[in-house]
This record gives C-alpha cells, structure tokens and sequence, in this order.
C-alpha cells in the first residue's frame, strides 16, 4: 500500500506529521508550564516573586534559593500536619484494602442468602457524593467525641472508599480459578488461610491498583479533613488552604508547601503508573 | 476519585462459570468477612443519606417540621441560584472540552514515537490534589501580566497586533504651548512656521515608565524650511529646580512620540521624536499645528481579569480540564487500542481522508468509551469544590460559587444544616440515574 502513495500524499502526510509533532509539543509545553511556574515560584524569595515572573529565572538564575524551604522546614504547623498527613493516609489505606478485601472475597466465594442482593446494594452506593455525609457524619462524630481528630477523617475515608474497594476486589476474585482454591482447600487450609495464603496474593495486582488509589485520594483530600479535622489533627492540604485568604503575602509557603505536598502523590504516580491507570480504568471503562 | 471515576461503565465478572463456595462456608464465617465492610458502610455511607434526607425537610434549628422550604430555598436564594447557574456552566463545558482534548490527543500521540511521554505529561496532573493545582493556577492567573503566565502570554499576543503606547498619562504641565485636543491627544494652541522651533514639553510619566531609549533632551537648532523641535518630560526632581518650559540638563526625551502637522483637521506631516525628544517636520507643515495624537498616550493593555467576576468561572473551568483531560486520554487511548486496525485501514484504502477516518471510523467505534468518560466527568464536575474555593479570590468567590461551595457554606460557616441536607440530597438526585443504571448493568451478569 505504501508503495503505491503518490509523491504528493507522501508531502502531505509529511508535512501534517510535522504539525501534528508540533502541536503536541506546544500542548505539551502547556501542560508542563503551570507546574514549573510552581517550582520556581517556590524557589524565589518572597521579594523576587512580588517584584517579577518567575521565569526571570531564567536570565538571573543567582535569584534561586532555598530559604522559602528552609523556613518552611521550620514551620511547625507545617511540619506537624505533614506528619498528620501520613497519619491520616496510611492507615485510611490500609484499613479500606483490608477490610474490602474481607468484604470482596466473601462476595465473590463463599455463600450465604442475598449475596448477590448485598453487593449490588454495595455498587449502587459508588457514585453517592461525599457531600451527603459531611453534615450528618460531623454530628455522628461529635456525639461519640471523634471531631476534629485524625480517627474521624480516617473513619469517613474508609467509609466512602468501600464501595469502590468491595467492587474491584469482589470482581478480580472473582476470576480466580476454582481448581486453585480447591486445591488449597484439599491441602487442609481454613478460610482464613486460603484468604491469606491463595487469594490475597492473587489479588495482587488488584490490592495494588487500589491502595494507590486510595493513597493518593485520601493524601490530596481537602473537603473532608477541612470539616473532621481540628489545628491539632489537621493534613497538609488544610494547613496551606487557610494560608490562601492572603495569597499575596503568604505565596512563600504556599508556593514550596504545595510542591513539598505534590511530591509523594508525583512519585507514588511514576513508581506505579501502570497501577494507577489499571486503577482508574478498572473505575471506568472495561 | 474513587467513587467519581466509578461511575460509568462496570466491569463484568467472571460469567458462567460456578462461584459456589469451595470450603462449604458456615454462614458465621461469612458474615465475619462481611461485618466489618457493612458496618462502616452502614453507619457513614448509608445512615447519613437517610439522615440528610429526614434533616432537609426540617428547619434550622432541627426542631420544626419545614416542609419543602429547604427546597425552595435552592430556587429563591440568591447564592444558591448563583451556584446553581455556574453548576450547569461546569456541566456542560467542563466534561465535553476535557472529553474532547482527550479524544484528539489521544489520536495524535498514536502518530508520533513519544506519544508516552506525551501521554505522562498530561495525565500527571491527576495525581496532584487539587489544593496544589488551585496554588498553581493562583499563579498562572495572576492579574499582573510581569508575574503571571496567563496575562504574560495574552499580553504578548495583544501587543503583538496592537502597538501599545509609550507614555501613558503625560500630560501638559502649567503654562504649556500644548492643550487638550480631546480623545486624549494634545495640540499646539498656535500654528508653527518653518524656520522656528517648537518646544512640546509634558510631564507625568513615571520615570521608571520612560522608554529604554531615552536620553537626556536637547533644546531644537533652527533650519531653513524645515519646522524643528523637541518633545520632552518637563520635569527636574527637586523643589524648584529645572526651569518650566524650557530643556534642562537632567530632563529626558520623549523618545518615539510620534508628531503630526495638522492643517485643517487634516494631517499633512508626521515625525518621530529621537532619542533626545528632538524631531524635523519638512517644509508642508508650514502653518500648521502640531498635533500629540493620543496612540502615544493610552494606557498600556494589562491582559484580562482571569479572577474578575466575569472570568472567573471559565477560569476554573480551564485548571479542572489541565487535571482532567489526562484522564480522558488514557481512558480513550485504552478504547482506542481496542479498535480493529484492519477496519481504519479498509476505509484508508477506500480512499477515505484522515479526517473522514477519525470521524465516521474512530469515533462511532469510541462512541461507548466517550460516553463513559464525559459520564463520570460530569458526575465528578457535580461535586467540585477544591478548585473553586481555592482559586476564586474572596472577591470573586461569589461570582465563582458552586453547589458544593454553597453547602459547605450554609452548612459549616453559616449554620443553615438545614438547606445544606436539601443541596446534599439535590446533588445526591442527581447521580441516582448514574446509580441505577450501574447496579441494572451489574445485576444481568451477577444473577447467573
């Protein structure tokens, strides 16, 4: 077929390749640039950043710094709602693989009345919005004296990232095959067991996807720490959020606390990319 | 995320094949595995639905039986309806553009050998919050066109087809030989001759402002047949320092004022000031006056108010499509991995253009995929709040509000629970049919 192209198609084509690389490429650059406006922001003085743009950078690099950082370091609600951050994440991650795995291998193996019944109750409650939970739940945790600590935030994120957990989960176990489980079942292993020891690894690839989605849904969260979290209790994301009312005269935290917050989520998202994107094409199509 | 991008299509389980237990579970058992998950689920998904629904018929107090007043509210309240027109903007263009730059790039980064990395550059807004990408685009959006990017760019587009002005508001000192011609420009009060110098002195440009080619002014020499003079900030710092009307040492030219002769309301001359403000009009403009047209004085294009009440809103739009037009493309470029290449071949050969390829080959076959995508976008746009609260300055954040901004407001800052529930449920009507159709999907593989 190629062959038989005309020498003007050939130019066409030729000439439409170019374009097509260079449209990509200033696409590319488009997207590119906000995130490198950020991290040069962030390594500007606060007299630089209020004086010029920050690709002044570029023909007066002596203007970089890392002092915005280093004061940053020494900022302690800064510092203490990193921590928080872990504290809220981790376990809000490993509690939902946990307990959806439980949760998925029993919808998709073992039998008792109205499973089936059970888990489509489980899949209708996907695309419930979080927002119907946050006046009723605030009241729930202030009568139980969970308000504003980081149990609470970590609670309402296990609570609305089940119904995607039991969902993936219950669907991947589901494709074990049956010969394995029976033959582990043959060699004497309990159900606890053969969940440990057979399905857990299976669902590898599975667990995966989900933790890293999770991991980094509830480490990029504002909404909900923003109501369940006190000064005490709270993430990064609402440490810098309560700095924007001023973005002017607080962009020397916000500009390095925003990158410092991005950079686990970046590299959990280039560690795992193909996790990732099987994660939220499991949420999508298939 | 992980409710938002569950929305659409549900992968089908293993069918026909027998998921009867193997162990022969004990129903205890069973319900151990499950307690755990149902309970949470019960107490924080589903409880609260029911309890948001009972609250959004009662007062503000939580006392009173209100019947649907909260719900009148969403209509009759000015916030509410803001939020309510923007909420629909949102839906309607945020899920279609990101769909739409996700379907074309997702075909394009097929032609070319670093399509990946295209692909990892797009798609990595996703991972970031969106407390981080409202930072980011803080900066993008600022107003001042020296800092931010946005207004850098447009800016530099505009000037590029509008020359801007070098001295915006200069203006005639006291007892000048110029006076207003209006529209801005300024003119001579009487006509030149040739063989004279003209002086035209204004001040009020800020020195930082003064064109890089200044220098300092030089007082005009007499020619023969030619009108001669200089144009020049009449002004030395200092307390009577610098004489009115006349060329000091330290007073700069206005470099680049443009001149015209005007003789009867028409020009018949033109010059430019050099460097030192001096300028030589030929012998035509004999008898006329001098005319400052007002392109010298305008102010200088700033860029647009991207935060600005107006804006705002398509502003927020653009940031929610960089997060989110990543996701599209990798869900589209899946969809297109999957179409048959011998079909897009078969119409190539046939004679079919690319375009004609893309449009009647490509996207029917993606039509199911596309649905998916602007699906579970547009029930993710329903509830965006980040974006909006961090970006929209407090200025503006009325003009920006959204539902989810609303609620959290009547909910937490203004004490209304009330209308709050009433916009939770609202929100929650709104996604059901999203919901039915997931679980209708799921039940036809499920029951076998």
């Amino acid at each position: 077929m190629k062959a038989k192209q005309s020498l003007g198609s050939r130019l066409a084509e030729g000439v439409s390749g170019g374009l097509v690389r260079v449209l990509l490429i200033v696409v590319g650059l488009f997207w590119l640039v906000p995130t490198i406006g950020l991290l040069l922001s962030s390594l500007r003085s606060p007299e630089d950043i209020a004086a010029s743009g920050w690709w002044k950078v570029f023909t007066e690099p002596s203007q970089l710094t890392f002092d915005s950082y280093a004061k940053l370091l020494e900022n302690e609600d800064i510092t203490s709602s990193l921590v928080n951050t872990v504290w809220i994440t981790v376990p809000a991650t490993l509690l939902v693989v946990i307990i959806g795995s439980l949760a998925g291998y029993a919808f998709a193996w073992m039998e008792f009345p109205g499973r089936d019944w059970w888990f489509l109750g489980v899949v209708g409650l996907l695309v419930v919005p979080v927002q119907v939970a946050l006046i009723p739940i605030a009241e729930l945790f202030g009568s139980i004296g969970i308000f504003g600590s980081v149990i609470g935030v970590v609670l309402f994120h296990v609570g609305f990232g089940l119904p995607f957990a039991v969902f993936l989960l219950r669907n991947f176990f589901a494709e074990i095959p049956r010969e394995l489980l029976e033959a582990a079942r043959l060699d004497g292993a309990g159900e606890l067991r053969l969940f440990f020891r057979v399905v857990m690894p299976l669902g590898a690839p599975a667990i995966a996807a989900l933790g890293i989605f999770q991991f980094l849904w509830v480490w990029n969260d504002l909404l909900v720490a923003l109501i369940f979290s006190d000064s005490g209790s709270q993430p990064i994301t609402v440490a810098l959020q309560t700095q924007v009312r001023q973005f002017g005269n607080n962009i020397d935290v916000l500009a390095p606390g925003a990158f410092i917050s991005m950079v686990v989520p970046l590299a959990v998202f280039f560690a795992f990319q193909r996790q990732f994107v099987s994660g939220v094409m499991a949420g999508a199509v298939k | 995320m992980t409710s938002a991008t569950a929305a659409g299509g549900v992968k089908p389980p293993a069918v026909g094949k027998s998921r009867k237990s193997v162990t022969g579970t004990r129903r205890m058992v069973a319900a151990l595995f499950l307690l755990p998950a149902l309970v949470l689920l019960g107490a924080l998904v589903v409880y609260p639905i029911g309890y948001s629904v009972v609250r959004s018929f009662y007062d503000q107090s939580g006392d009173g039986f209100a019947g649907i007043d909260n719900y009148k509210a969403l209509f009759t309240d000015e916030g509410i309806r803001t939020a309510l027109k923007n909420n629909i903007i949102w839906v309607v263009f945020a899920p279609t553009v990101a769909t739409a730059l996700g379907l074309i790039f997702a075909v394009l980064t097929e032609r070319v050998r670093w399509g990946t990395a295209f692909k990892l550059v797009v798609f990595m807004p996703m991972a970031i919050s969106m407390l981080a990408a409202g930072i980011i685009f803080r900066l993008v959006y600022d107003q001042d066109p020296d800092k931010g990017v946005a207004n850098a760019v447009w800016v530099g587009v505009h000037d590029t087809f509008a020359q801007s002005s070098a001295f915006p508001k200069a203006h005639p000192g006291r007892q000048s030989p110029l006076e207003p011609a209006g529209g801005g420009a300024f003119i001579t009060k009487s006509p030149v001759r040739t063989g004279e110098t003209v002086s035209l002195p204004l001040v009020g440009v800020a020195p930082d402002l003064m064109p890089d080619g200044a220098k300092p002014a030089v007082a005009p020499k007499p020619e023969p047949d030619k009108v001669t003079g200089t144009t020049w900030q009449d002004f030395t710092r200092g307390k009577g320092v610098g004489t009115l009307n006349r060329v000091d040492s330290s007073e700069l030219g206005y470099a680049g004022m443009r001149i015209e002769a005007v003789k009867d309301g028409r020009v018949v001359a033109s010059a430019t000031a050099a460097g030192d403000g001096t300028f030589t009009l030929p012998a035509s403009a004999d008898g006329a006056q001098l005319r400052l047209p007002n392109s010298n004085f305008k102010e200088p294009y700033n860029g647009l108010d991207w935060l600005g009440p107006s804006l705002v809103t398509p502003s927020i739009i653009g940031s929610y499509i960089w997060m989110w037009a990543g996701f599209a493309m990798v869900l589209i470029a899946a969809g297109l991995a999957s179409v048959p290449r011998e079909l897009l071949e078969a119409a190539r050969v046939d004679g079919a253009s690319e375009w004609q390829v893309f449009r009647r080959v490509t996207v029917p076959l993606l039509a199911p995929v596309l649905a998916v995508v602007t699906v579970t976008l547009m029930i993710n746009v329903l509830k965006v709040f980040d974006l909006v609260f961090i970006i929209a300055p407090g200025s503006s954040q009325d003009d920006a509000n959204v539902l989810a901004l609303e609620l959290y407001r009547k909910g937490f800052s203004e004490d209304q629970p009330g209308i709050a529930s009433a916009i939770s449920v609202f929100l929650l009507l709104l996604v059901i049919p999203v919901m039915w159709f997931n679980v209708r999907r799921l039940r036809r593989e499920v029951r076998r």
